[in-house]
């Protein structure tokens, strides 16, 4: 390897040329830049947002389907078990979901995701009975270290709570649940998994059938412990639990508390351990709530009938504004988490980490606790 | 005009404050109808609307790269021009609306749009959707009501300076994008009261300076150069100064139909004080007019055809005006008020009559007649010189005369009538 440099490839005169030939462009599209143009013609092309194409969708049962996506030439790649951001538009609104990629890289470079239509889920809906081949989708690069190993191996999964959703995420990708059962597929005879899930009684939740649906069919092998029927998990039992506990690798995913307990225990036994904080993707919809602002640090307590621009206003917080009766759009900021409801006519807006809905503040009130980058 | 609340026939004065709630319930209810609906069918039409124009521009500049030849000239500058308009009006103003921001698209939201204007959006977004929109036809507040340099209004003292008003709308028209710019900055405002040394003016003047020269350097330099090849240099620059005035001569005629034309009302200052929904309902249904014509008077208008509507409800999709238009005449005369609408040559006309009309002292123009003229030239030429008092006394003259006449005709009109009958 030669040492490293920028763009190796092109010598000076001939960077100055093309950084030259950009600004001649940019210079004769403006306001609008080259690329808005040249989208019309080329959106996978390298230097596009990135973005992708849908080239097949595959039925795998009644209410799931393999979406096989092209992706702009930018794509960085993936490991097994890293999730991808894809962004659809519903009803012409842009929803973005992530999901699981838990095969490794493709031979003919494209990317697939398993997606089940779950009851009211606008994007997983949308995605397995309407979605047809050729519609463009919007992507983000590969993200999430919370990956198994490709080659398999034996683990253990602790999950606390709602901490069993990315987990649900892996189990689902190595066993496609379908309507026709549990799908045991040769890629996924190398992994030897036990699922420790935690939680405070017995949910009724579809999660929790998936996982003794998977646990019946002899695909991992459940133990779950509810407080009120176990007493609180003891993290130092767990070798009566899961007595190769020493073989295997642990991958946990619940609250800060848990998972400080399985850290300190897992040192001292000098056990491989792998985290990943609980992370809320149902937001809570609500009556007023807590609006805190990310860049000023302040939080302000709002009721569920003033708009949040008075609210904050009253806190002291500096905001923009304008006409304050919701024509104008001069008071937008992007909500980065949480909800609120347009007092005009009761219609809740709900963000989710990464969506950075903009919305208008003065028309506004918050719907349960909600966050704004601001 | 006079503003509403001095006329004689208050055209509200038959409401009830209970009527305009109930009015104002029954246009949130359209408005939700729009709401309720809005979706893939609309996310379709606006990246249609924004690909061919851009397709349209593309093609049109392309034309100009042998604008030598005279039916290329042709072919491409009305292509520009087309394209400046649907960039400027349907899609532009409409984005900057927030019109869109619904769909989520980065790329289409009044947050991140830049249009082909000489004016910074983020200015424009200030001067027009937060102000104009807000204090709509209201005198004093509202400047879009002849841009602060016209007399639009007979409650408005006559100075000589009105008589150079139809030049200065000229002028405006064939200028508009500087004009919007200038507006948008109030640098009348800021040249005469010496705010142009506030640091918030001269941050926004460098603003609308750096957008200007990218405008400029953008169609009177590297399009141009790009056509110097074919010896289209000179062509090509020619042909964008006319696609950019033919942009400004369009949106400066729809804008001006928008709230100028007779039978639009204006308003006090002080109606506005504790205004409700319902009463600003009302204000923008009578300060607004419409155009009426075919779908693609509408596309080329940006739907500002549908004023009314538009003024109504601002951030609802374009594409969605026409549709409800029927259903808002109808709450027009359910309450008995008045629809606005006339077709584009006589709304025109009728904005630039206005404009000539309050160019002279009220009652003039009526009490002026061939026989008169030297007389009434001289009385003019005496208000010129005059003091407001002057002024004052004069107009006031005039309009008395006017009303006599008026009466007089009126109390002749059956006599002549019988003797036709007879």
């Amino acid at each position: 390897m030669s040492a490293p440099t920028a763009t190796p490839s092109l010598p000076r005169s001939e960077r100055a040329w093309s950084r030259r030939a950009v600004r001649l462009a940019e210079a004769a599209t403006t306001p609008l830049l080259p690329a808005d143009y040249l989208d019309l013609f080329a959106p996978l092309r390298p230097g596009a947002a990135l973005r992708g194409r849908i080239v097949e969708v595959v039925p795998e049962t009644a209410d799931a389907a393999t979406l096989v996506i092209k992706p702009g030439s930018d794509w960085a790649g993936h490991l097994p078990g890293q999730y991808v951001r894809v962004g659809v538009d519903v009803d012409g609104v842009r929803q973005w979901r992530a999901y699981s990629l838990t095969h490794g890289a493709r031979r003919d470079g494209h990317l697939s995701i398993t997606v089940k239509a779950v009851p009211d889920g606008v994007v997983s809906t949308y995605l397995v009975r309407e979605a047809k081949p050729g519609t463009l989708v919007h992507l983000e690069q590969a993200a999430g270290d919370f990956v198994l190993p490709g080659e398999g191996g034996k683990f253990l999964m602790v999950t606390a709570g709602s901490g069993i959703t990315p987990v649900i995420g892996m189990l689902r990708n190595l066993f496609p649940s379908t309507a026709q059962g549990v799908l045991r597929p040769a890629r996924s005879s190398a992994y030897d998994i036990v699922v420790l899930h935690v939680a405070p009684s017995e949910p009724d939740s579809i999660f929790l059938r998936d996982l003794q649906a998977l646990d019946a069919a002899g695909a991992i092998r459940l133990v779950a412990r509810y407080d009120d029927t176990h007493g609180v998990l003891d993290v130092d039992s767990l070798t009566d639990l899961v007595p190769d506990l020493a073989e295997r690798v642990t991958f946990a995913c619940g609250p800060a508390g848990l998972l400080d307990a399985l850290e300190a225990h897992h040192d001292e036994a000098g056990l491989a351990l792998q985290t990943e904080k609980f992370r809320v993707s149902r937001v809570a919809v609500g009556e007023g709530g807590s609006v805190s602002f990310a860049q000023s640090g302040t939080t302000v307590d709002a009721d569920g009938g003033t708009p949040i621009l008075d609210a904050a206003e009253e806190a002291g917080v500096l905001m923009p504004s304008g006409c304050r009766m919701g024509v104008c759009f001069g008071c937008v900021l992007p909500l980065t988490e949480g909800a609120v409801r347009d007092l005009r006519n009761g219609e809740v807006t709900v963000a989710t980490p990464g969506d950075n809905v903009i919305v208008q503040t003065c028309i506004n009130a918050a719907a349960g606790p909600c966050e704004f980058d601001h | 005009m006079t503003v509403m609340q001095k006329k004689a026939d208050n055209p509200i004065a038959h409401l009830t404050s209970a009527d305009i709630e109930q009015l104002g319930r029954e246009l949130d209810a359209i408005r939700q109808s729009i709401l309720d609906t809005r979706g893939a069918d609309d996310a379709a039409y606006i990246r249609k609307v924004i690909a061919t124009q851009r397709y349209l521009e593309l093609g049109s500049r392309a034309v100009l790269l042998f604008s030598i030849f005279p039916p290329a000239w042709l072919v491409g500058t009305a292509g520009l021009g087309v394209a400046k308009i649907l960039e400027n009006m349907e899609i532009g103003h409409n984005v900057l609306h927030g019109q869109w921001d619904w769909m989520r698209d980065p790329k289409i939201h009044s947050t991140t749009w830049e249009w082909d204007n000489a004016t910074p959006a983020e200015q424009w977004k200030h001067s027009h959707n937060e102000l104009h929109h807000t204090y709509t036809n209201v005198i004093g507040k509202d400047n879009d009501l002849g841009y602060g340099i016209m007399r639009v209004d007979e409650d408005q003292p006559w100075t000589p300076a009105a008589l150079g008003q139809v030049g200065y709308n000229f002028v405006n028209m064939m200028f508009f994008e500087y004009g919007i710019a200038a507006y948008d900055l109030e640098l009348r405002g800021n040249l005469a009261r010496g705010g142009t040394k506030d640091p918030k003016f001269k941050e926004n003047a460098r603003k609308v300076v750096r957008k200007i020269r990218r405008q400029a350097t953008k169609d009177y330099v590297v399009h141009p150069l790009l056509a110097l090849p074919t010896g289209s240099f000179l062509p090509t620059l020619a042909a964008n100064a006319v696609a950019n005035v033919i942009r400004n001569v369009w949106s400066h005629s729809v804008i001006m139909c928008g709230h100028f034309p007779e039978g639009v009302e204006t308003f006090e200052k002080r109606s506005i004080d504790g205004e409700t929904k319902g009463e600003w309902y009302v204000r923008q249904m009578l300060g607004s007019a419409n155009i009426s014509g075919s779908k693609l008077m509408h596309i080329m208008t940006g739907n500002l055809s549908h004023q009314i509507e538009h003024h109504l409800f601002p951030d609802l999709p374009s594409n969605r005006y026409a549709e409800i238009a029927p259903q808002v005449q109808a709450l027009f005369e359910k309450y008995g008020l008045t629809y606005c609408a006339r077709p584009l040559v006589p709304q025109v006309y009728s904005a630039w009559h206005k404009v000539v009309r309050l160019s002279l002292p009220n009652g003039w123009l009526e009490t002026t007649s061939v026989k008169n003229l030297p007389s009434q030239l001289k009385l003019l030429y005496g208000m010129v010189k005059g003091g407001p008092r002057v002024r004052r006394a004069a107009q006031a003259r005039m309009v008395q005369q006017a009303r006599k006449a008026r009466e007089a005709k009126a109390a002749a009109a059956p006599v002549a009538e019988e003797r036709a009958a007879a």
